[in-house]
């Protein structure tokens, strides 16, 4: 799976992005971001208060609820401030 | 049209290059440029994710055409180290008649806003801060929903 982070995602995880194989046993955005919460102190800071982060699948917005596979793209941002 | 570059753009070529077709009568821009409200700000560095914001850039014009009879819509967002002053985004819409270029601008500009994967980080001397977003930009944009 390809991971993204942006902004100050992209600090507090300490890089851009990641290829990590999803376990099997996930199979939404918010089990990811559980999981990811436990793969380093940099992913548990950008994750602490998941209600800051928004989220893409395969460069769309999506929901926590969202379905992933280890074939998907997905990306972690703060909600975005363009224009 | 869409661009999503680090360079600087001409809004009066764009707005000229719109200005070409006899069959519209309405051409409506907008563009955006870096505000400086303390008198101190540094730089303003716009990030974005490369892919996704041409997509979802795409994914509104295309909206934008079936909700009003465009003849021609131009996007322009400028991303990296910008200073108080730049030009940061340019939105054209070209149509019939006025009430259709100028919403579909509105329109775009307040989606842009909500949709687009940009992040602004202001820098005051040393010190940086991401830009949090602002509700009144959902507000604005849930209008068109």
């Amino acid at each position: 799976m390809d991971l993204f982070y942006f902004a100050w995602l992209r600090e507090k995880v300490g890089t851009g992005s990641e290829q990590r194989t999803l376990p099997a046993d996930i199979t939404t955005v918010a089990a990811l971001v559980e999981w990811l919460k436990t793969q380093s102190p940099g992913h548990a800071a950008a994750f602490a208060d998941p209600a800051l982060v928004r989220v893409a699948v395969n460069q769309d917005h999506a929901g926590l609820d969202a379905i992933v596979t280890d074939r998907d793209e997905v990306a972690f941002f703060p909600p975005v401030t363009g224009g | 049209m869409i661009h999503v570059q680090t360079e600087d753009f001409d809004a009066g070529a764009l707005l000229n290059g719109l200005l070409n077709d006899p069959a519209a009568g309405a051409v409506a821009t907008f563009t955006g440029t870096v505000r400086d409200d303390s008198g101190t700000l540094t730089a303003l560095t716009l990030e974005h994710y490369p892919g996704m914001t041409e997509k979802q850039l795409q994914a509104l014009e295309d909206d934008a055409r079936r909700r009003w009879p465009l003849s021609d819509v131009v996007i322009i967002h400028r991303y990296g180290r910008l200073i108080p002053g730049d030009r940061i985004v340019f939105v054209g819409t070209r149509a019939a008649h006025r009430a259709d270029a100028f919403a579909a601008c509105e329109f775009l500009m307040d989606w842009l806003k909500t949709r687009a994967p940009f992040w602004k980080q202001e820098q005051y001397g040393d010190r940086q801060t991401w830009v949090e977003a602002k509700a009144s930009d959902d507000t604005a944009a849930d209008r068109w929903s």
